[in-house]
Formats: structure tokens, C-alpha cells, sequence
């Protein structure tokens, strides 16, 4: 009889049943996927980006396949926050799952007013600022390469929601320490990290960039051993917890994350190859606990084990 | 709709560069209508290859077949599959083709492979009608038996002129049209965006309805990722942005926004 694994964490605020959500943008609003998989199994959903009005995103091409990912520059297509509260919201409040709410702006107020509709909506259970999304013009990554700005960001929306507030950081930062200090200190409540890494795909038979936004954000396998360095400098530079995500394809780069010293980790890109992947890294993260001793999957969080060079 | 893993039952090259393969995969296929898809991983890829969609070319007895042609890094791949291989396909996907009116005369235009789901849908209409079919060359033309096997009328031409009469499918529609005045047809059209648009422009002229089978490079095929987006007209004319994956592949020609 194998004993139970407590699985559930706590992502600053956020009762997770296990340390498993799905990355903004790759799991639609998540009832697109509600018929492959058992979307309650889920530690929490994290939707789609949402601003404050309705945006169309960007022209087709909007990705393209790379080996080991894909870049994509969608361009944070939605139904704006009223629209996505009152049309989006009821299958998952009907089924229960946490929900983190992804959103952007292209002004702190537009941010903050984003994140305060938000606050008491039934089943939203966090906001995840994108601070990092590559793929549009203003918002997004203007703001998070600039400590200050994210800083004053974090700021605003702390002020407008009581909701947890989780700053997803920008990849393409020379520390990311100071970055996830910053966020910290403006009153954020878990870091998301890492967004896609900002990317170009040329055909060369054409000698024109593939996607119509011309650049993009790769993300997939190519990007893990990136994230999972990140996260672990991260980790050692604030308190609060860490939702890891990039290049997750199974249970093993989710472990690596967790021991790099992440509390809970999100399945992105491989939803769209295996949609399953979500599901099969919940137990897999389980099976570790069992063969390592552990009786609660947050046991495994910030456990790597670096020897000091003499 | 399932992720299912489907076993390789057979596969045989049609000409050239076009194979049909022929999966065991009962819960996707007792589900299967005309004008959907199925998106597949390719066995051999990386981990982060993307699925490939492919319409549906039969489905009976839990059986499952698809038509392609070898045209990138991953359909390179699917003639090395052997019988008895695995093979994850999720499907049935998007809305399909409606059924043919009972007072229309079914009217299918295919481009190329395009023909694959029009054969399904002309073998499940249960109905009579005509294939209109243009193709780059004689090489380029599959499925023509299956048509007249059923008893359809089929009308071929190829844009070297190896088959039939040299020029493209529009010019078989503009004769058909012209000679079939006093009948009705509906057009059930897939084939590349250049054909499906101008078959629409035809269709919205000659007052007739046409279903179109929309192509377009998608990466989740379940209407999550917004890769595959439409813009399109509502019947009040407000317009709006869909899905070709989940909304569609199939749109009426007059919603379609070019």
C-alpha cells in the first residue's frame, strides 16, 4: 500500500490541490481542453491574457515550428475582462479549478483597472501580470525589462486588487534577480517565470521574417535549461513562492524546477502535443515523492544540492 | 473528441507524393463526420514537434483513413509507419460539412487533395451529384474512382492540361453553372485558399450556398492557441474572429471575410 502524498502548495495565497497549472496562452480558457482531459485534476487554470477592452491580436502567420519549439507571436488575442468574466467564467466556476487570470495593459491604470474588476469574481483565485509578453508593441515586455517600471506596476495593481498578485518575469534580463526582487518588494505575492524568450524565424527562400509580427517568442524544450537557471537565481533571491514554467514535456523538467526551488510549476507548450502532459506530470511528481522518501510534493521544492568548489 | 492512440492497419501510395493510411481507431471514427479532422503526431519527430491536421477521408467499422501528401519534415515521415505501429491522433475535430439539402443537388469542388473529404461526404450523403476537380497535373488527381463508384458525374482539369481540359476547377464551375440553370446546387468545396475564395465569389454571384473547407496551419486544433484565426461576417453583417480549428474548417462562403 503506497502511503498518500500530500500534494497540494500554497503559491503566495493560492491553495493548489498539487503544484500543477497549465502556462497562459497554450490552454485557451480552458474549456477548449475540458474534453481530452479532466481539466478539476488540474492544481489551477491559467487563462489567456485579458486586457481591459476586446484586442484582435496580431495577422496570420502567427507562429512558427522550430526544432525543439515553436515560436509564436499571437499577440494576446482576447474578449477584454467584462467579456471574459461574464462568457468565460461560468464552466470554470462550475467546475471548480482555481483560476489565474493572466493580464496586461498598456498603462499601469489600464493594469490596475484590469486586475480590480477582477477582485471578488467568483473562482479567480490569483492575477498573473504579464509583464513580458514579447509580442506586442507597448505593454508587455516595455515594461518588464526595466526594474522601476515593473516595480511601479506591481505597485499599481497591488493597490487595486486583494487578489495574489503574481508577476510573470521577462526572460531576457541580464539578472534576474533584481527583477524578482522588485517584485517582491512592490507587494508581489509569487513570481511566474519564465515568459517566452523573444525570437525571429526567417524563409529563406522569400528572405522574409515567417511571422507577420516579425518577431516573436520561442518557447518549448529549446527554452528549459534557460528557464530552469533562471528560476534557480530567482529562488535564492526572494521568499515568496515561484510558478515555474518553460519547456515542460514531463514529469522530469517539472522535478527540475521544483528542486531548482519552485513551489509549483505550469505545463505550456506541450499542451498542444500532448494535452495530457498536464496529468501525467501530477503523477509523476507523486512517484518521486514516493521512491524519495517524501510524504508532501512541497518537500521537494529548493532541494538541489550545489557543492561549493574549495 | 479523444486523444486516442490509433494502430496502423494499412497504408498505400496513391501516386507520387500521396499515400492514404488507414488507422485503427474506433472512437474517432464512430464519431467522424464529413469535413472534419483529425490532428496527428508524427511518430520520429522531436518532443516539440507540433500535431498535423488532416481531413478525413473515410471513416467506417472503426476504421479511420486519411489522404496526404509529402510535403514537409513531418509528412516525410508518415510513409515509413508500418502496420502495426502507434500512431496519437486527436479527432474528430471542427463542425464538418452540414448534410446536403433535400431540395439541392449536390455540387463538390475539389483542389488536389481537397477531394479526400468530399469523397467521404459523397459517400455518406447518400446522394448523386457531380465532382468538379482541378489539380496542378494528372498526378495530382486522387480519389476520382470513389466518386464514380458512387455514380457522380466527375469533371477534371488540370492546370497543365495532362487530364482533362487545361485550366483550373473555376472554369468547370463557371460551364456548370451555365449549363445547369435549372437546378439548385449546393457546393461542398476544399482545396487551397486561392480556389476556395474564388469558388465563393461564384457561389455568392449565382445565389447558391457553398461550404467551404478552410486550410490553415494550426498548432493545438482544439480552438486554445488562436493560431488559426478567421475573420468572419455574422448573417446581421457585424463581423467577428474565429477559430478554423474549432469554429470551422467549414464556413459558408458568404461568411467569410477575405
Amino acid at each position: 500500500m503506497v502511503k498518500q502524498i500530500d500534494m497540494s502548495v500554497n503559491v503566495g495565497g493560492i491553495a493548489m490541490q498539487n503544484p500543477v497549472t497549465v502556462a497562459s496562452g497554450t490552454f485557451g480558457y480552458g474549456m477548449e481542453y475540458s474534453q481530452l482531459i479532466d481539466i478539476r485534476h488540474l492544481g489551477a487554470v491559467t487563462v489567456k491574457g485579458v486586457r481591459l477592452q476586446p484586442w484582435p491580436g496580431n495577422k496570420l502567420p502567427r507562429h512558427a515550428e522550430v526544432p525543439g519549439g515553436l515560436v509564436n507571436a499571437i499577440g494576446l488575442q482576447g474578449p477584454g475582462v467584462d467579456r471574459f468574466i461574464t462568457d468565460y467564467m461560468p464552466p470554470l466556476q462550475e467546475a471548480g479549478v482555481p483560476v489565474i487570470v493572466n493580464i496586461w495593459g498598456t498603462s499601469e491604470e489600464e493594469y490596475a483597472e484590469v486586475a480590480a474588476r477582477l477582485d471578488g469574481v467568483s473562482g479567480v483565485a490569483g492575477v498573473e501580470i504579464n509583464v513580458s509578453c514579447p509580442n506586442v508593441k507597448e505593454g508587455g515586455n516595455a515594461f518588464g525589462t526595466d526594474p522601476l517600471l515593473v516595480s511601479s506596476l506591481v505597485r499599481a495593481v497591488r493597490r487595486s486588487t486583494k487578489l495574489p498578485i503574481i508577476p510573470k518575469l521577462a526572460p531576457n534580463v541580464p539578472a534576474i534577480a533584481v527583477f524578482a526582487r522588485a517584485a517582491a518588494e512592490a507587494g508581489a505575492d509569487a513570481l511566474s517565470l519564465i515568459n517566452t524568450i523573444p525570437a525571429m524565424v526567417i524563409d529563406v527562400e522569400t528572405r522574409r521574417p515567417v511571422l507577420s509580427n516579425i518577431v516573436g517568442g520561442l518557447s518549448g524544450p529549446a527554452i528549459h535549461p534557460v528557464a530552469v537557471k533562471l528560476v534557480w537565481e530567482a529562488a535564492q533571491a526572494v521568499r515568496i513562492p515561484i510558478i515555474a514554467m518553460g519547456g515542460i514535456t514531463g514529469p522530469q523538467q517539472a522535478l527540475e524546477f521544483m528542486i531548482a526551488g519552485a513551489t509549483a510549476v505550469a505545463v505550456g507548450t506541450a499542451n498542444f502535443i500532448d494535452p495530457t502532459t498536464a496529468l501525467r506530470v501530477i503523477e509523476g511528481i507523486a512517484n518521486y515523492c514516493v521512491r524519495h522518501g517524501y510524504s508532501a510534493a512541497r518537500e521537494i521544492s529548493g532541494t538541489v544540492i550545489v557543492e561549493k568548489s574549495k | 473528441m479523444v486523444v486516442y492512440d490509433a494502430i496502423v492497419k494499412r497504408q498505400s501510395q496513391l501516386t507520387a507524393q500521396y499515400y492514404q493510411l488507414i488507422l485503427e481507431a474506433p472512437a474517432v471514427a464512430e464519431q467522424a463526420r464529413p469535413g472534419q479532422f483529425v490532428h496527428v503526431k508524427v511518430n520520429g519527430l522531436d518532443d516539440a514537434a507540433l500535431r498535423r491536421p488532416f481531413s478525413i477521408y473515410n471513416a467506417a467499422d472503426g476504421m479511420l483513413a486519411i489522404v496526404y501528401k509529402t510535403v514537409g519534415r513531418g509528412t516525410a515521415l508518415l510513409p515509413l509507419l508500418r502496420v502495426g505501429d502507434v500512431l496519437s491522433v486527436i479527432g474528430p475535430l471542427g463542425n464538418g460539412f452540414p448534410e446536403v439539402s433535400a431540395d439541392c443537388v449536390p455540387l463538390a469542388i475539389g483542389g488536389g487533395y481537397g477531394v479526400a473529404p468530399l469523397s467521404f461526404l459523397a459517400r455518406k450523403s447518400g446522394r448523386r451529384g457531380t465532382l468538379l476537380v482541378g489539380a496542378r497535373t494528372e498526378n495530382d488527381l486522387l480519389c476520382l474512382d470513389d466518386f464514380e463508384e458512387l455514380g457522380w458525374d466527375v469533371m477534371v482539369t488540370t492546370q497543365d492540361g495532362s487530364q482533362g481540359a487545361q485550366g483550373v476547377v473555376t472554369d468547370l464551375l463557371d460551364g456548370w453553372l451555365a449549363k445547369h440553370k435549372d437546378v439548385v446546387p449546393e457546393v461542398f468545396a476544399c482545396g487551397p485558399s486561392g480556389m476556395l475564395q474564388a469558388v465563393g465569389e461564384r457561389a455568392l454571384g449565382a445565389g447558391i450556398k457553398a461550404w467551404l473547407s478552410l486550410d490553415r496551419r494550426m498548432i493545438c486544433g482544439v480552438g486554445a492557441c488562436l493560431a488559426c484565426v478567421q475573420q468572419l461576417r455574422r448573417p446581421d453583417g457585424s463581423e467577428w474572429t474565429g477559430r478554423v480549428c474549432h469554429d470551422g474548417p467549414v464556413f459558408e462562403a458568404r461568411e467569410v471575410i477575405w
